[in-house]
């Protein structure tokens, strides 16, 4: 196990530094900072004193560098929009988007694993085509779509929830639903072959030969080893969805990081969202890293082989 | 990590060409999402000859006026006209043009790219292998959405700008699933029998592992289409996408937008156009996926 966490943690540093590297050249490729930072329409000398004074006419190699030393530091920059450092904004907006991306996978989680394991133990009956439905919908609808059509209902319609804002619990309804159906479908794709695979194994049958009722045996034997891998969807799942909410956010002005990095794209803040796109994969890199060492404990054959 | 890149098909064996079309057309969803798929590919390309109107053509006189079902509606404007007077069934229409054209594009694209890392991985091995599992990580930490978004608003939003970010950036699947595909092509006989009679590579990877991994490459295929099709959507939507006033789904969606309280229809129609057209590829997919496997259920 400990050589395992070792090589894993090697590999994981090496991805977040190889990332960090191409989302920097990537975004300076892309655009200008120093016309950024100048301003639109600013005149050429303006723009060569930018780009001097802040450094941006050494190599990029060096620039990539200075911004990682920096970084890793905590000093994030200064955001060219909102003129405050970025290391606040994002203190300030990580809140709202790390809670409706555990809402929406709690959402996802339990609308998934009671029908997919419904969908399993009653394999090719109603239950199970509903499942399938739910899943194709899911896979099939643009989520910013939906999104708009739960406003639509339940704003405009029925007057039951803000149509926009962050201000308090009823907020997040809508953001975490039209979020958490997004992910549903991998979800309970996952629970319902897991079960399948399961309640056909020997333990299964000498547990109902047993004479256990049909719920222990399949919710204590069945669905505890159904679950493993689900662990490390979730982990992707969850990464996925702080990318995904900035499309949410926005639908619903959620002040959220998605709603942010949405904001410093249409500015051209550089800073923001360079910082925002770093926090990301590396919080994907972790996320994925910790599934990985959770798996591997609960399952010898990973770490061995 | 390591487990998202070994997850994979696992079947192997090619379904005989008989069996597979007798398999085709047993296959409800697979035969109902290839029909609505070619009604909507048939409809793009004559978009130009179908439409009522010059999609582009503005009439202020004749603003929001609403779809024929109506009580206002008529049928000079079956679809009704969206916040500038433009014809929307005419819009529709035309929309299907670049959905496609996104969706095909990029899946070629991305395609290429994923199929080449995943064959050169799983065939060869070794430190090649190492390499590109390494490539394919880094790739799968990149946001998507968040990237595309970026780069599309640097460079500036055309629909080849669009075609080319997307397609750099969506090939990981294909690689994943090439990858495990060909580790397990490689070491059956008729690949030993090749190497053994001296054949090159190149041509082993191309004539012997290409043709048994195909099946595995047309699924991962119309799911990225699909994917490609919902991101551009999404782009669009979020005004970072293709630019007005070109007749893009998630566009239309975005500038009907701040209208959708008393005319919802113009979110609704190319709302349901693009569901429609995911529907039907993911249909094709799903229904290629149990018709091209070894021990289908039906």
């Amino acid at each position: 196990m400990f050589n395992y966490t070792l090589k894993r943690l090697a590999l994981a540093a090496l991805v977040a530094l190889a990332v960090s590297a191409l989302a920097f050249v990537l975004l300076r490729l892309s655009g200008d900072v120093a016309i950024a930072i100048a301003g639109e329409g600013a005149r050429a000398e303006d723009i060569a004193a930018v780009r001097q004074q802040y450094g941006l006419d050494r190599p990029l190699v060096v620039q990539y560098f200075d911004w990682l030393g920096r970084t890793l530091q905590g000093d994030f920059g200064q955001s060219l929009y909102f003129r405050t450092p970025v290391f606040d904004l994002i203190v300030t907006k990580i809140q709202t988007t790390l809670i409706l991306a555990v809402l929406a996978i709690a959402f996802a989680l339990a609308l998934s694993i009671p029908l997919g394991v419904m969908a399993a133990v009653w394999q090719n009956s109603w239950i199970d085509r509903l499942c399938l439905w739910i899943a194709v919908a899911g896979q099939a609808l643009p989520n910013f779509f939906f999104a708009l059509c739960l406003v639509m209902v339940f704003s405009i319609g029925l007057g039951w929830l803000p149509v926009s804002g962050a201000d308090g619990w009823e907020h997040f309804i809508m953001p975490t639903v039209a979020l958490g159906y997004y992910v549903t479908p991998p979800f309970m794709r996952l629970v319902r072959a897991g079960m399948i695979e399961v309640l056909g194994a020997d333990y299964i049958r000498t547990a109902r030969a047993k004479g256990l009722p049909a719920s222990t045996v399949i919710l204590r034997h069945g669905l505890r080893n159904a679950l493993v891998p689900v662990v490390a969807l979730t982990a992707v799942q969850l990464g996925f969805l702080l990318g995904g909410s900035i499309v949410i956010e926005t639908v619903f002005a959620l002040d959220g990081l998605g709603y942010l990095a949405y904001q410093a794209i249409s500015q051209k803040d550089f800073p923001v969202i360079q910082a925002v796109l770093m926090l990301l994969s590396v919080g994907y890199v972790v996320l994925t890293l910790a599934a990985d060492l959770v798996n591997a404990w609960l399952d010898p054959r990973i770490r061995v082989g | 990590m390591s487990d998202i890149v070994q997850t994979g098909p696992v079947a192997v064996a090619v379904v005989p060409p008989s069996r597979f079309k007798r398999r085709a057309l047993k296959h409800k969803g697979l035969m109902i999402g290839t029909i609505i798929f070619a009604i909507i590919v048939l409809i793009a390309l004559l978009a130009p000859f179908i439409s009522p109107h010059d999609p582009y053509a503005q009439d202020l006189n004749n603003r929001l006026v609403p779809p024929v079902w109506y009580e206002r509606g008529s049928w000079l404007h079956p679809f009704g006209t969206d916040n500038l007077g433009r014809d929307y069934l005419s819009r529709t229409l035309y929309g299907a043009q670049i959905s496609l054209l996104i969706g095909i594009s990029v899946m070629v694209i991305s395609g290429t790219i994923g199929t080449a890392l995943g064959l050169a991985a799983g065939y060869f091995g070794g430190r090649i292998d190492l390499v590109v599992t390494f490539i394919i990580t880094t790739r799968l930490a990149l946001p998507v959405v968040l990237v595309a978004l970026a780069v599309v608003a640097m460079v500036g939003g055309t629909l080849g700008i669009v075609i080319a970010v997307l397609g750099l950036l969506k090939w990981d699947r294909f690689a994943v699933v090439m990858r495990s595909a060909t580790q397990q092509v490689r070491s059956l006989d008729f690949v030993e029998a090749a190497r053994a009679s001296g054949a090159g590579q190149l041509r082993i990877i191309l004539k012997e592992v290409l043709p048994n991994v195909m099946p595995h490459l047309i699924v991962v295929g119309t799911v990225e289409a699909a994917s490609a099709i919902l991101l551009e959507a999404a782009l669009s939507f979020l005004g970072l996408g293709v630019q007005p006033p070109l007749p893009s789904w998630g566009l239309m969606i975005s500038e009907a937008k701040n209208f959708m309280f008393f005319s919802f229809w113009l979110i609704a129609i190319p709302g349901a156009a693009l569901a429609l057209l995911v529907l039907a590829i993911n249909m094709m997919g799903d229904g290629l996926r149990d018709v091209t496997a070894p021990d289908s259920r039906s």
